[in-house]
């Protein structure tokens, strides 16, 4: 078909107006590539709008980029073509992977003495910024959202069971008894886990404060080597196993798959990550309560504190002074404790700061909402040592899934405890030294 | 009359093919060669230390176990993928070939899956054998059979084996049918008056006269099972259990896209890519020779 002339006219003015300049702003623009989908997406999106309402030389736009490895990958693709946004979350396991990459990300310790930003590392909660500080204390990427993994019981099954619904488990002898009662009582289930790799063996070891791999949990160096075949992890994996057999614990999958077989009431008790909190109001049909992550009682030192998983914000090189200010002007903004109380209130994650703990406190938000002060308290009982600041070990992507492949076979039956963590760990060693080759 | 017009340049015909010969080399020369330079280097994700490495990437992948399970996956599923696919559209295009009425609705019907996106498929497919509300494992449940692709690793490959099989025989259809059409009445006629039955007739007369479509469909089909299917294992299992489904192409995907080891990435598209060339020329020369046009 020819085009005729009122078609032409069309695509002209089409053209014209993609082509016409935008107007002219004085704002210096920041990219801000997320990984937060949904309601998280829309509070993401709310922070940034907030920033920019609060001052007017600096736009934040906060970019939705898929899920954490999507929003990685692009970003570091994004780097490459040298495209980079000026700020990218990436998830936790992704920390060794950033910071191994000197010239392409700016700290955030240095971000904020160039940008002249009044910043107090002192301010934030050590045990959530540990993960991503340096062996010396400097902060690298600034929390954005973070969880911890806590005891999640059934109150209404507790109750049934004659066990006393005010008092959760505090040990796994304690869980041991009190998923015997539960099932006497009839429940199919004793206890189930979410995140298996990174409740039952990184957590369990920050909380027993034992190594999960040599040279400060990989803070020291790239040389680290992992130690979560110790005879304690071979007895808790053990003891699980067990446990397995009599469906006194049992799997329910790598992610959170579990949390459905205890909101359905299928099992009496569950571990997952402080964060889930709100899902788990929104689906049980039963009283739930909140206790601390369970730990094994003859272990001098226990319980510790335990770790964080979520994600951070990493700054990225290559941007102008006048970029950087505007970052480092956001950062400030986020950090602030009535934004940080908002987040943390709204979300579930943790707060970064002391004061936005306190004004949430203050606020009386623990108080209607019971149990959601646990995760904090348990993170912060003691001072981080340099078995539970965190992990700083590369390609850990894949590493948790050699763990969770030798943990199935596990559960499975196929292999005993020992035979499973040694393997997990020979193999996750190869794909550290994989990474040290590449980062030599 | 027709009358043939005879072009007195010299350079037309190269500004005619030019397009394409672009289209080519930026496509496919040049991702091509940037994956053989990566697959000799050690680089972190962001480019920032390389070193030169030469075979050792691809040592390292030949006497990794996991890269050998996956080749045996992917022979495995290549060439079910392929069998199947290719089995069941002859059987429906020899029927839909001798249907009198309402040929053309059949065969509508029968091309439609073609339009689906693979990881669309994957999907659909994956509904329907959902160990929890799955139909189809709801109706295995019934007869007894507890369907549970998340952990049975056997039965993960057979799913996406089937969606992607299922995928592809419409694709199959259309040349088969084509094909089927192409062949004169009389010879078939001509054999059934000789006393030839309808299967006497497929196999020695309508086989050999559809050899040329048969053999670029085998070609078409292992290229489509080797790399097309990424969408819908992709979708439908992420290479698991256990790395029970972990098709070459997938495992490129990961170990690049996701574990951001990308030498090493390189280094396994560079095999796949030999992999697929071998087999063509295989097929090319053995194949090709059996091949009556």
């Amino acid at each position: 078909m020819p085009m005729t002339r009122r078609r032409w006219l069309t695509v002209a003015a089409t053209t014209a107006a993609v082509l016409k300049p935008t107007l002219v702003r004085a704002e210096t623009e920041i990219q801000f590539w997320h990984a937060m989908g949904g309601a998280l997406g829309e509070k993401t999106k709310e922070l940034a709008e907030g920033f920019n309402r609060s001052q007017s030389e600096y736009r934040v736009n906060a970019v939705y980029k898929g899920n954490y490895t999507e929003t990685m990958t692009g970003a570091i693709a994004a780097f490459r073509a040298r495209q980079q946004p000026h700020i990218v979350q990436v998830f936790e396991v992704g920390t060794a992977t950033m910071m191994a990459a000197t010239g392409a990300i700016k700290p955030v310790h240095a971000l904020m003495a160039e940008a002249g930003e009044k910043f107090d590392p002192a301010a934030y909660l050590p045990a959530v910024t540990g993960y991503y500080t340096t062996a010396d204390g400097r902060m690298l990427s600034l929390p954005f959202n973070s969880s911890t993994p806590v005891l999640y019981y059934n109150k209404d099954a507790f109750r049934k069971a004659g066990l006393d619904p005010a008092r959760p488990p505090r040990t796994w002898p304690e869980v041991g008894e009190a998923v015997r009662k539960l099932q006497a009582a009839g429940l199919a289930c004793g206890f189930t886990t979410c995140w298996q790799s990174w409740i039952q063996l990184e957590n369990f070891s920050a909380w027993h404060n034992v190594p999960f791999a040599t040279r400060a949990n990989g803070f020291g160096g790239l040389d680290a080597e992992l130690r979560f075949n110790s005879p304690l992890h071979v007895r808790h994996i053990g003891q699980l196993a067990e446990w397995q057999k009599t469906k006194a614990f049992d799997y329910g999958g790598r992610r959170n798959e579990a949390t459905a077989k205890f909101t359905s009431g299928e099992c009496g008790m569950l571990t997952e990550s402080s964060a889930g909190y709100a899902g788990i109001k929104r689906t049980a049909k039963f009283e739930f309560g909140i206790g601390t992550l369970p730990y094994w009682p003859d272990v001098a030192g226990a319980p510790q504190n335990t770790i964080i998983g979520g994600a951070s914000l990493w700054v990225m090189a290559g941007h102008s002074p006048q970029a950087y200010r505007g970052v480092a002007r956001f950062f400030s903004y986020l950090s602030s404790p009535e934004v940080q109380a908002d987040w943390h209130q709204f979300t579930g994650y943790l707060p970064i700061t002391r004061a936005a703990w306190d004004l949430t406190r203050k606020q009386g938000f623990y108080e209607k909402n019971p149990g959601t002060e646990i995760s904090i308290l348990q993170m912060t009982g003691k001072p981080p040592t340099e078995n539970s600041k965190g992990l700083r070990l590369g390609n850990f992507v894949q590493i948790r899934d050699v763990i969770d492949e030798e943990l199935e076979a596990v559960w499975a039956g196929k292999k005993p405890a020992k035979e499973a963590l040694d393997a997990a760990v020979r193999r996750g060693n190869d794909l550290l030294r994989q990474f040290e080759r590449a980062h030599r | 009359m027709e009358r043939r017009r005879v072009f007195p340049h010299r350079v037309l015909p190269y500004l005619l093919v030019a397009p394409q010969i672009a289209v080519t080399l930026v496509f496919f020369f040049w991702p091509a060669s940037q994956a053989l330079w990566q697959s000799v280097l050690i680089q972190d994700a962001f480019g920032l230390s390389t070193r030169f490495a030469g075979l050792e990437n691809f040592r390292t992948i030949l006497s990794d176990p996991d890269y050998r399970h996956s080749l045996g996956v992917t022979a495995v599923f290549s060439s079910a993928v392929s069998a199947l696919a290719l089995g069941s559209a002859l059987g429906l295009a020899l029927m839909a070939d001798r249907v009198v009425r309402g040929a053309r609705a059949y065969r509508t019907l029968l091309i439609w899956p073609y339009a689906v996106a693979p990881a669309v498929a994957g999907v659909l497919w994956l509904f329907l054998f959902n160990p929890t509300v799955g139909i189809v494992a709801f109706a295995l449940r019934q007869v007894g059979y507890r369907w549970n692709h998340l952990l049975d690793g056997r039965e993960a490959l057979l799913l996406v084996v089937l969606a992607a099989a299922w995928k592809q025989i419409s694709y199959n259809f259309v040349f088969f049918l084509a094909g089927l059409q192409g062949i004169g009445r009389a010879v078939i006629e001509a054999a059934a008056i000789d006393g030839a039955g309808p299967a006497r007739r497929v196999v020695s007369v309508v086989l050999p006269l559809l050899s040329p479509t048969v053999f670029f469909l085998v070609v078409v089909n292992v290229v489509y099972a080797f790399f097309d299917t990424f969408g819908i294992v992709h979708a439908v299992t992420g290479g698991g259990p256990a790395k029970a489904t972990e098709i070459l192409v997938f495992k490129v995907f990961r170990d690049g896209f996701v574990g951001l080891d990308l030498g090493r990435s390189a280094a396994q598209s560079v095999i796949l890519m030999a992999i697929v060339i071998g087999l063509t020329i295989v097929q090319f020369r053995w194949l090709e020779r059996r091949v009556h046009y």
